[in-house]
């Protein structure tokens, strides 16, 4: 690039944008790596090394994020890959109507997060709820979806893969449709079925479309706050209590530190997560 | 009858037997596709429809009625009375956190275009400034914001609880995703362009903003839907960052809705389907856009 092509280009244009990515979100993200490591008020800090994030091992009110939170994130990522991939098998086929069923299966990854949590909140009712009534009219006893320590999470993972489901299947439906059709057609002729089709083309062929649904629904899944607040706020015990919504409690309770402290490692459980696969897709896209 | 009279005949019967077994076979295959798509239909109705449902008619319930949580016709249809109550309630509080929320949605929404655009546009053109920032730009896509050291930063610069406050942190929380859907378009507008231009004696400014800025147009809209649905349902940073009692924002007012009037579940609903009518408007009118903007986006990250 010659000296006159990149005045046309002057480093100046960044400069807004860096001053508000900056400020407002990379300035207070690094600050928390050392205001995580103290006793803080506010006002005042004491350093205290790794004391935070001893506490955060020790209480066991504490530690049930991480193994929550690893729940969570996997069981809604496992949920929406697989229903995901074949509801957007489906919408590819030669049915009728693909356009609404599509739209109607998006929609709600475009609601409000609270406004579905109270929603199905109210239909996982114990005795009035529909979902329960509805069991109930085929024999079966329904288990009190939040207030049952042992189920509250995978109710809550429940309606967060009906939420997120929608965007996984557009993704694999983009993934599909870019499948060569002259695959199929070779199939065809050399008398392949229906599931030899899907095993031996379209589940390897989508593989980058997978990569991303599994990226993002984890990423979404280690940070959700939302919809644990709305339906469950961490309950009942601490049973559905995710990092994010430990963190947010401890800074409520006034303790700015600690909470810090768990913020930090819920950026680390992020990275630790993300990076690797991240990478491993920009591998596999440079192979293909 | 010549034995060539019967050839004929026999070979007519097959033809034509061939012919009933074909379109036998074409409509078996449209009643097994009838089938899987009324199977189809009935899934999507249980699982997507009876929610929306569930809450549409519960909304136009009186409060005993709703309190049963069923999906029974309404014995009082009470629409405009649970509307009216929804959106008097507390000062018009509703009202007034939908006035907030596009206040703080447009606003963002003008300051996310404008940087992201600048940004993405250099970041495009200078590959080599673009792979040095491209870790810290996907860092924003990735990881949550931190809750008290924003707070503090936010107290110290004055800007906690305000409208401005606000307005710049939701648009940091989307500069990522918008100034990467911006390089890649930028990519796909032609360098010559921007030599054509420096010869007739452009400079920076007009070249951005005269020539550079309209080419863009499909994916500032895809930014403006995208952004303005994650910004209007945001209710993680709005409690975090923007509390308090005259700082009204919708999500937030939904979620105090039930601390206040526990067991009104009419007004509640009605509430919610209030609350899903913009996102609604959005989707039917922008449906094909949001969908591409929210593949492309994940392909990128």
């Amino acid at each position: 690039m010659n000296n006159s092509m990149k005045k046309i280009y002057p480093l100046y244009f960044l400069i807004p944008a860096a001053l508000i990515y900056c400020t407002f979100f990379l300035l207070p993200t690094s600050m928390a790596f050392f205001y995580g490591m103290t006793w803080w008020t506010l006002d005042d800090w004491e350093f205290i090394w790794f004391d935070n994030y001893i506490q955060f091992f020790k209480e066991p009110s504490l530690r049930i994020g991480f193994q929550n939170t690893l729940i969570y994130a996997f069981s809604t990522m496992g949920g929406k890959v697989i229903l995901g991939l074949l509801l957007a098998v489906f919408l590819c086929s030669k049915i009728r109507n693909k356009s609404l069923l599509r739209s109607v299966v998006f929609f709600p990854a475009l609601l409000s997060t609270i406004a579905v949590g109270f929603t199905f909140s109210a239909m996982m009712h114990p005795t009035n709820g529909l979902i329960n009534k509805a069991l109930g009219i085929l024999g079966i006893e329904g288990p009190n979806w939040l207030g049952n320590p042992k189920i509250a999470l995978l109710s809550v993972a429940l309606t967060d893969i009906w939420k997120g489901v929608g965007i996984a299947t557009v993704i694999f439906i983009a993934g599909i449709m870019a499948i060569p059709k002259h695959y199929y057609e070779a199939l065809k002729i050399d008398g392949g079925n229906a599931l030899q089709s899907f095993f031996h083309i379209t589940l390897p062929l989508s593989r980058p479309a997978m990569n991303t649904v599994i990226i993002l629904a984890l990423i979404g899944g280690l940070r959700t706050f939302d919809l644990v607040w709305a339906m469950t706020g961490g309950g009942p015990g601490f049973s559905t209590d995710l990092l994010a919504s430990i963190v947010y409690k401890q800074y409520a309770s006034g303790f700015f530190g600690l909470a810090t402290a768990g913020n930090v490692m819920l950026f680390v459980f992020v990275a630790l997560v993300a990076f690797p696969i991240f990478r491993f897709l920009n591998r596999k896209e440079v192979d293909l | 009858m010549s034995s060539k009279q019967e050839e004929i005949i026999t070979q007519y019967q097959q033809e034509s037997s061939v012919q009933v077994v074909k379109t036998m076979a074409r409509k078996k295959v449209n009643k097994g596709l009838i089938l899987i798509e009324s199977f189809a239909f009935l899934i999507a109705i249980i699982f997507f429809g009876i929610p929306f449902y569930f809450v549409i008619i519960n909304s136009l319930k009186d409060s005993g009625g709703a309190a049963e949580l069923n999906l029974s016709w309404p014995d009082n249809f009470q629409f405009l009375q649970n509307y009216q109550e929804v959106l008097t309630l507390n000062d018009g509080i509703v009202l007034r956190a939908f006035l907030n929320s596009s206040l703080i949605t447009i606003s963002s929404i003008i300051v996310i275009i404008f940087i992201c655009s600048m940004a993405g546009f250099i970041l495009s053109r200078r590959q080599g400034m673009a792979k040095k920032l491209n870790y810290v730009i996907l860092i924003g896509l990735m990881i949550p914001p931190t809750i008290v050291p924003t707070i503090w930063l936010l107290q110290k610069i004055g800007l906690f609880k305000t409208f401005p406050g606000i307005i710049f942190l939701e648009s940091a929380l989307q500069f990522s995703f918008a100034c990467l859907l911006y390089t890649a378009f930028v990519a796909t507008i032609p360098k010559e362009l921007d030599e054509a231009a420096l010869m007739d004696g452009c400079g920076p400014f007009s070249l951005f903003f005269k020539i550079i800025f309209p080419l863009l147009k499909p994916v500032t809209s895809t930014v403006i839907v995208l952004s303005s649905i994650q910004i209007y349902n945001d209710f993680e940073n709005m409690l975090y960052f923007f509390p308090g009692a005259d700082n009204a924002t919708v999500q937030l007012t939904l979620y105090n809705f039930t601390g206040i009037y526990g067991t009104s579940y009419h007004l509640l609903f009605a509430d919610v389907l209030l609350i899903s009518i913009p996102p609604l408007v959005l989707f039917i009118f922008f449906n094909k856009k949001i969908v591409d903007g929210m593949t492309a986006g994940a392909v990128k990250g």
